[in-house]
């Protein structure tokens, strides 16, 4: 073992369960290099030529703006619900969450259904409101009653912000996994990633990303019902016979790496430690806030919620979210599935892993690839890792294209052109955001290769729920809020998430290089926090605003009500 | 862009029928809402205060009372939401396709 083996190994049994639990929110982290491997970067290049062909395609339907940011309305619920599905599911998904139930078993579902759980909440209480209420972006329903200029420039400032630390969690963990997966150069992933994304919005607009979406989730698919069968069908379709072979390892495992008698006599409970809740939570609040982090998040992503746009009616909203639901929710009992399989397959195989240390080649986050290997050879294993990086590519085209939308529809069309932009300019305005968003992320993915960026999607997270989501459920669903109140409320809990966040020990101390203790904040998400604040200060602020402008909003609810409830004035589908 | 003097939507806040859809879909929308809530905050409680009953195992071997749970909660998660979205898609849009034709009269 080298020294830099040898110090990775010790960099992984010093951390904690819940570190990993961050880790696999999006940082990828430092990683070996790998010999350059032909079979990935051949499929790769297959999924590039497949994709820009149907970009060239797209491209001749994308005119107007409404093709630009919704595909003209003519997505269906199910072809929908896939492409939310593959917006959602990211590489950190994929690989962390393997990799977090390899290493430490139960405690990675944990992490699994609080990324499930903020769907059906967008069911219930957004989705068919969303369609009828809404045109191109969510700012277009949270500002339906209000004074246009303040609450469009909040919600581009909320749609930019979620964006930015999203978009940089993506590219720092695609670069460090073309590193790892392709054996490219960190910066030519990272420009690779950037290019391609920029040539499917800018040319295909929506059209062009829902279909890359679409794609890559019936890979992502078949490549993890492939590996969760064979998985199974080693242990004769048994799970309790995977999770014994689990145990056993992981009993054998401390049982090696154990220096006293009390340690050997406590390997076997550590071995079946897997089975149950371990060191993730640590204390109550940190759980329920990270929690509501999750939740509530999901139901305020600008990426998200704008995908509700590109279906002709709330039938089809609806439709969506139960087929986004039902594929996420199958991910992630099968990324459970292979993460065991990790643990019997990868871990007893000396041609992969450390048989006494447990470590295995090029770090935690190869485990899902590696089971890839186990079960189907190199060919598999080449698929697995083009679709891992597929993967990114879908993600980080919904992303830019939400970026720019804010800034074309959101600032440029409604605030600064007052809502009546000169013809074709407002296309123009968001292919030029989409360039200057692709070049940001290219740098900031290149400036940010060395940095600890693991809180990132986190902190994502933690702001779409304390700041979109107060905003935009409360301006559907409460009759008195007004825009002082929506406007002040959601800035603070956008400055709070984020004030709160840098506080934490997650960015404090382990990026910041604060020493341990010294973070001001304790717990793991700022969101059971922030959330309050925005609810409360939305709430205060809209109960005391008497101006004749909130007189008006409050009268205006009863009318969107009505046409959030029934439909009435939808925007229809352009159609083709 | 709201109008409140749209004679369409004035004719469909006075018609009962809408007034009963509101009341029927967000009830259900309601309801599940806290059914979920209930659900999830319970999952997360366990694990913050009695990791000790997710851990017992269920019979002989080693899976444990945790597995069928967490695998539960997404189940009824998927489940949940195909409920809401059945009786929208059906019952309820069938109410509102109704209020809309009566209120373009």
């Amino acid at each position: 073992m080298n020294a830099s083996k040898m110090k990775a190994s010790l960099a992984l049994a010093a951390m904690t369960a819940s570190n990993i639990a961050l880790a696999a929110g999006g940082d990828l982290g430092q990683v070996d290099k790998q010999p350059t491997n032909w079979v990935a970067i051949s499929m790769f290049a297959v999924f590039v030529i497949a994709t820009l062909w149907i970009t060239k395609w797209a491209a001749a339907r994308t005119r107007s703006a409404a093709d630009f940011y919704t595909a003209g309305g003519g997505i269906t619920g199910f072809q929908n619900g896939l492409a939310i599905a593959g917006d959602y599911m990211s590489a950190a998904s994929f690989l962390g969450i393997s990799a977090m139930v390899m290493s430490s078993g139960f405690d990675g579902i944990i992490y699994s259904v609080g990324f499930l759980v903020g769907w059906p909440i967008i069911t219930f209480l957004m989705a068919e409101r969303l369609r009828n209420l809404g045109k191109f972006t969510f700012a277009d329903v949270a500002g339906y009653r209000f004074n246009q200029t303040p609450i469009r420039a909040f919600a581009a400032s909320g749609t930019l912000v979620v964006v930015a630390f999203y978009l940089i969690a993506q590219m720092v963990g695609a670069g460090a996994l073309i590193k790892l997966l392709f054996g490219l150069e960190y910066w030519i992933a990272v420009v690779i990633v950037g290019g391609l994304m920029m040539v499917y919005v800018l040319f295909g607009g929506m059209t062009a990303t829902t279909w890359v979406q679409i794609i890559k989730a019936c890979l992502l698919l078949a490549g993890v019902t492939f590996m969760a069968f064979m998985v199974l069908a080693n242990y004769g379709f048994s799970p309790e016979a995977l999770f014994a072979k689990g145990v056993q390892v992981k009993t054998q495992l401390a049982a090696a790496a154990a220096t006293t008698p009390e340690e050997s006599a406590g390997a076997a409970a550590k071995g079946l430690s897997i089975m149950g809740p371990g060191g993730f939570i640590k204390d109550p609040i940190s759980a329920i806030s990270f929690g509501m982090a999750l939740m509530f998040g999901t139901a305020g992503l600008p990426h998200i919620l704008m995908r509700f746009f590109t279906v002709p009616d709330a039938k089809q909203a609806r439709k969506s979210v139960f087929w986004a639901t039902t594929w996420i929710g199958y991910f992630y009992i099968l990324i459970f599935i292979i993460g065991f399989g990790a643990i019997a397959l990868v871990l007893t195989n000396p041609a992969y892993a450390d048989p006494v240390t447990g470590t295995i080649q090029g770090g935690p986050n190869m485990a899902a690839v590696l089971v890839g290997k186990a079960v189907g050879g190199n060919l598999f294993m080449g698929f697995i890792s083009a679709v891992a990086f597929a993967t990114i590519l879908a993600v980080v085209a919904g992303l830019t294209l939400s970026g720019a939308s804010a800034v074309s529809h959101d600032l440029y069309a409604t605030v600064i052109m007052k809502g009546r932009p000169p013809a074709g300019t407002e296309l123009r305005v968001s292919r030029a955001t989409t360039l200057v968003l692709g070049v940001i992320a290219v740098l900031l993915g290149i400036a940010f290769e060395k940095q600890n960026v693991a809180f990132m999607v986190s902190l994502a997270f933690a702001i779409a729920a304390s700041a979109n989501f107060p905003v935009l459920i409360l301006s559907l669903l409460w009759k008195d809020c007004t825009t002082r109140g929506a406007v002040i409320g959601g800035f603070l809990g956008l400055v709070s998430s984020v004030a709160l966040t840098v506080v934490s020990p997650s960015v404090w101390e382990a990026t910041l290089g604060n020493p341990a203790g010294s973070a001001w904040f304790p717990y793991t998400s700022p969101a059971l926090f922030s959330m309050a604040i925005a609810f409360a200060g939305i709430w205060f602020f809209s109960i005391t605003d008497r101006s004749a402008q909130a007189a008006k909003e409050r009268g205006a609810f009863k009318a969107q009500q009505v046409r959030a409830e029934t439909g009435l004035g939808a925007s229809k589908s352009s159609g083709h | 862009m709201s109008d409140m003097q749209d004679p369409m939507v004035a004719r469909i806040e006075a018609n009962p029928a809408y007034q009963a859809l509101k009341r029927k879909r967000n009830g259900l929308g309601w309801t599940l809402t806290i059914l979920m809530l209930v659900v999830y905050y319970g999952f997360i409680g366990l694990i913050a205060f009695d990791k000790e009953f997710l851990a017992q195992p269920i019979s002989d071997g080693v899976t444990t009372l945790g597995i069928p749970i967490a695998f539960g909660v997404i189940v009824f998660t998927i489940a949940i939401t195909g409920l809401y979205v059945r009786r929208a898609n059906s019952e309820y849009d069938r109410l509102t396709a109704q209020i809309l034709e009566d209120a373009a009269r």
